[in-house]
């Protein structure tokens, strides 16, 4: 571990044993980030690939952002039939943690794990900026050290980032309490009801389209009030999965 | 030599965005006919030999499961197209 990870490391005590997983396919782009962010969130990273059937005894696995199959078909709709997504969709039902940043979403409501889908941005363009959002549910894996109502900012990036679902499924995740994330300010995307991130009924499966695995360090992060690229709300997502292990 | 011909379109209560650029440039070189685009796929399966009611019903599975997402597509077609091939 190098000098400038290891206070992060050392302001989460009794958790350095926990080894989390991030699932690379063909065409990820953003595993080295998140294998990176669940480092300085103070665990140890496991790379995991789609051809693997083992998760190699993981507490928790996060699906990175990317292009996994170059999006052929619909996002994520390829990568869901890999052989260590059989493994994460059953230690998902069993109450493992999973992340979904981006791609990693699109490919959990491929494999059914979360509601909805993913369909192009309203407005056709890809979008890259620092985006606000508003945690509107801080009891799951990965939220659980935010507030109800905190205001975060991480970045996003996408082309097909639109979250759509029939009214239904809508009005069940709002009344549920399982709308996770929603755009602060401006919707980024024509994500139905400013939806960015939701989750399951058990809490344990988060994906949202932005990306905490950039905002974890200061200096590579978005501008927060401590200054330029100072911003790490991102890292609260892997402090949170830390905590929810320890609680387990 | 078979082939299944499958065709997917996009709900029609989900804005499909890719439809609404074309349309928006059909206009652009002259063609002021048109006053809606919806953008859907195609596949088409081949198989070695003919299209059996098995191969079809296989084909119409494939469709439901993998070729389309239920959640914002519909499968508006699975039709045997052996005639177009030999054709």
């Amino acid at each position: 571990m190098s000098a400038t990870e290891s206070p992060s490391a050392m302001a989460v005590p009794g958790i350095a044993g926990a080894r989390i997983g991030v699932l690379t396919f063909p065409g990820t782009l953003d595993d080295r980030d998140a294998a990176r962010a669940v480092r300085l969130a103070g665990a140890e990273a496991v790379s995991l690939w789609h051809a693997d059937e083992s998760l190699q005894d993981v507490d928790a696995v996060v699906l990175p952002g990317g292009f996994s199959y170059g999006d052929y078909l619909r996002a994520g709709a390829i990568s869901r039939f890999a052989p260590a997504m059989t493994a994460v969709v059953d230690a998902a039902k069993g109450g493992m943690p999973v992340l979904g940043i981006c791609n990693g979403f699109q490919v959990l409501t491929e494999a059914h794990l979360l509601p909805g889908s993913m369909v192009k941005n309203d407005h056709l363009h890809f979008v890259c900026r620092e985006q606000s959002l508003i945690v509107e549910n801080a009891r799951t894996a990965w939220t659980n050290e935010f507030r109800r109502g905190q205001q975060i900012t991480i970045p996003l990036k996408n082309q097909d980032g639109q979250f759509v679902a029939d009214e239904r499924t809508l009005d069940e995740l709002e009344g549920e309490g399982r709308v996770v994330f929603r755009y602060d300010g401006w919707n980024p995307n024509g994500s139905r009801r400013d939806i960015a991130g939701i989750t399951n009924d058990r809490g344990n499966v988060v994906g949202l389209m932005p990306h905490p695995e950039h905002a974890v360090e200061p200096g590579f992060g978005p501008a927060a009030a401590e200054g330029p690229r100072a911003g790490v709300d991102g890292l609260t997502f892997f402090t949170s999965v830390l905590s929810s292990l320890v609680h387990a | 030599m078979g082939r299944v011909v499958v065709e997917v379109m996009p709900k029609p209560e989900i804005l499909d965005p890719q439809g609404k650029a074309v349309v928006g440039a059909l206009p652009r070189l002259g063609f002021t006919q048109f006053s809606g685009v919806r953008q859907g796929k195609r596949f088409e399966l081949e198989v070695d030999g003919e299209v059996t009611p098995e191969i079809l019903a296989a084909a119409q599975e494939a469709a439901a499961t993998l070729l389309s997402n239920p959640v914002i597509e519909d499968v508006v077609s699975v039709t045997d197209a052996s005639a177009e091939v030999t054709a």
